[in-house]
């Protein structure tokens, strides 16, 4: 069956069905099991009121208890099995992991891109929220910058492919080392160590949009008699950004520092694609993608460790829910 | 600022500077590949893109074919390098002028344009600028014989990467996967999550405020964790890797996301109209369906904008959900693990599948990026 046509089945089966599921249940409690007639009415419509939000939650608990609460309980136990999923090796997996090398380069370069990509894209989307303000072209300049958001990681690699090309006559930096006279092209990404911080740029180009749309609401939000207070007291356009405007966004400006934080701890397509993880590139994410398909118990070892490192932002998170919820 | 008398910033154009160099910078990467892809793949390979406006020195090779004739003791080709059967079609528009010329493949630009070189026959070969040549030998000559030379060539923008992705490496199928995987990948997550949002929302049970909690929570489990015991789930459930299996796991995957969009939006939503629906004896259901629903319009957009990007681009879910070998790949598992191989080092079809890929996005960031822009900011921004 063409996937055409399959797609468009699902789509009636998956919306009519949804749609059905919701119209039929509801029917049937209000009309079949407790009718709002006859003696019981008052209680009836009572018992349907109590029983009717699960019907509006089940199919979103469904999915979610069995796509992302079950993996985190099933892919600890299956990372305490070994490679077939016979025998039972305890922490053996996380033993293997951690005496591995190669883990903890990922480990340890995972940790480098976890501190550099917030900042760095947190810091330029805040400088280029404040600087893009006033102007008149702002919302274009704006628009331009967020683009990158809409792009894949895979496109945004290939993109980056034509900036870090080995040959002068496709990658930008080796063209501008040949025009200050180099004589031979180099492979930025096989440069130890700092290939990595060309990885993150990529990842920095594509989330800079994002930090940029939310500060600059928020800078938008700050009470101007605060600003203008500042400015009759002799303060300098530095001291209004640094002393009176960063302080009263700081708020925002860590929930976009922790999403950001999230996503890079799941982003394996640029160092898949750019370097297949080689010349000391590796990450978590995509040192998992070696594993899998081979060695079940430990790809969710390496899983469970990402998900541990996720912890704290996690429980912060939560937290600061319920504080608002009050 | 503005508003305060006698205060003009100072640093208006430094502003305005800095921004256009901050914008340029974000830039470039995409218009290199964005002009790349409409390039010859010759003249990819013989100048930078940044001077694709410009012509190109190129080399080529033909013959001297134009028909001996004998002078004296001497015989003698005489005719147009630009007409000879081999370029003819690449200089058909006429305007190229030969830079130098060469006898052999290891040299082709050994001698200048317009200078008179020695052959290998014994005789002379003159080739002038202009593209007109003069062949003598003393002897017969047999066959037409080779010449390189190097022209300057006009720019050529041609849809030939175009064509070549789109028909001869299966793009076109991988195009038709991503949209079979990504339209029900976001219609169907939005119709659960909005029953959901709205009974997190607006009914009364016990346990909400634990449900809310944990679906919060959700929005950081790492997809990773979710491969192993998903993908065996569904091989043994016989659904294996298919877009049966790919579809469902895109719904798990946003929901928790759009729970919390919508949610989000709806309680915002005045309290009163709710009521006095409900006074009027509406059910929830007729609540829902003809008061909410339309109501958060633009919240269900702004999380359809999100999962539609983020299922369109995604690698990781694809290549574990979706068959490796063949007919199913969506354009993202296409151009990461098959072109990247196989056409590694051919630029213009990479940019070319590149742009194939991005198109879409980036006509529903640029259309609708208004939505967008509420989602995100419902999301992050209290």
């Amino acid at each position: 069956m063409s996937p055409v046509i399959q797609g468009i089945i699902t789509i009636i089966i998956g919306v009519g069905g949804c749609v059905g599921y919701f119209y039929f249940a509801n029917l049937f409690i209000d009309k079949v099991l407790f009718p709002a007639r006859g003696v019981n009415a008052g209680r009836n419509i009572n018992r349907a009121n109590m029983i009717r939000p699960w019907i509006f939650l089940f199919p979103a608990m469904f999915a979610l208890g069995l796509y992302l609460m079950y993996p985190v309980v099933g892919s600890f136990f299956r990372s305490l099995y070994d490679r077939s999923g016979d025998e039972f090796v305890g922490l053996g997996n996380y033993a293997r992991l951690f005496n591995n090398p190669d883990f903890r380069q990922a480990f340890l370069n995972n940790i480098l891109w976890a501190l550099v990509v917030p900042a760095g894209a947190t810091f330029l989307g805040l400088v280029i929220a404040q600087l893009t303000d006033r102007l008149r072209w702002g919302n274009i300049a704006k628009s331009l910058v967020f683009m990158p958001m809409a792009i894949s990681f895979v496109g945004a690699s290939l993109i980056w492919r034509f900036v870090y090309a080995q040959d002068g006559d496709i990658g930008i930096i080796n063209a501008i080392r040949f025009y200050f006279g180099a004589e031979e092209g180099i492979d930025p990404l096989q440069i130890p160590f700092w290939n990595n911080f060309l990885l993150m740029i990529i990842l920095i180009w594509i989330q800079t949009g994002f930090a940029m749309v939310i500060l600059s609401a928020a800078l938008r939000g700050i009470p101007e008699e605060t600003v203008e207070a500042a400015i009759i007291d002799g303060a300098n356009p530095f001291q209004v950004f640094f002393k009176i405007k960063v302080p009263q966004i700081m708020g925002t400006i860590v929930v976009v520092w922790t999403t950001i934080t999230i996503l890079v701890l799941k982003v394996f397509d640029i160092v898949y694609t750019m370097t297949g993880g080689n010349f000391g590139t590796e990450i978590l994410p995509s040192f998992m993608m070696d594993f899998m398909f081979r060695d079940d118990g430990q790809a969710t070892a390496v899983a469970f460790v990402i998900m541990l490192v996720v912890l704290p932002v996690m429980v912060w998170n939560i937290a600061q829910a319920r504080k608002e919820m009050r | 600022m503005d508003n305060i008398a006698g205060q003009k910033s100072s640093l208006s154009l430094v502003t305005n500077i800095a921004v256009l160099l901050i914008v340029i910078a974000w830039l470039i990467p995409t218009v290199g590949l964005f002009v790349s892809s409409f390039r010859d793949r010759d003249q990819i390979a013989a100048s930078g893109w940044w001077v694709a406006p410009f012509s190109v020195e190129l080399t080529y090779r033909t013959r001297a074919d134009a028909t001996p004739t004998e002078q004296g003791n001497l015989f003698v080709i005489e005719g147009n390098i630009f007409e000879s059967e081999e370029v003819r079609e690449s200089f058909e528009d006429g305007e190229s002028s030969i830079a130098a010329y060469g006898l052999r493949g290891r040299e082709p630009g050994a001698f200048e344009a317009g200078t008179e070189a020695e052959n290998r026959d014994g005789g002379t070969i003159q080739v002038n600028a202009d593209g007109s040549y003069v062949y003598t030998s003393p002897e017969p000559i047999d066959g037409a014989p080779r010449v390189y030379f190097v022209a300057e060539t006009p720019p050529q923008f041609t849809l030939d990467n175009y064509r070549t992705v789109l028909t001869a490496d299966n793009m076109d199928r991988a195009f038709i996967n991503t949209l079979t995987v990504t339209i029900p990948a976001t219609i169907i997550p939005i119709l659960i999550a909005a029953f959901a949002a709205y009974a997190l929302a607006w009914m009364d049970f016990p346990g909400r405020g634990l449900l809310i909690a944990t679906v919060v929570g959700l929005l950081v489990v790492p997809l990773q964790l979710a491969l192993v015991p998903l993908l065996n789930l569904h091989n043994q459930l016989g659904i294996g890797q298919s877009f049966v299996g790919i579809w469902l796991a895109h719904t798990g995957f946003g929901l928790p996301l759009a729970i919390y969009l919508l949610r989000n939006y709806m309680v915002g939503l005045p309290r009163d109209i709710i009521e006095s629906a409900k006074v009027d004896g509406a059910t929830d259901f007729q609540i829902f369906t003809k008061i909410i629903l339309p109501l958060s319009f633009p919240a269900l957009a702004s999380f359809a904008i999100f999962q539609f990007l983020w299922t369109w681009n995604d690698l990781l879910v694809a290549k574990v959900f979706l068959p490796s070998a063949g007919d199913a790949a969506v354009m993202t598992v296409k151009i990461a693990d098959d072109l990247l191989g196989s056409r590694g080092g051919d630029w213009g079809i990479l940019a070319t599948a590149a742009f194939v890929s991005i198109a879409v996005p980036l006509l529903v960031f640029f259309t609708m990026q208004r939505y967008l822009v509420r989602g995100l900011l419902a999301g992050s921004v209290k």
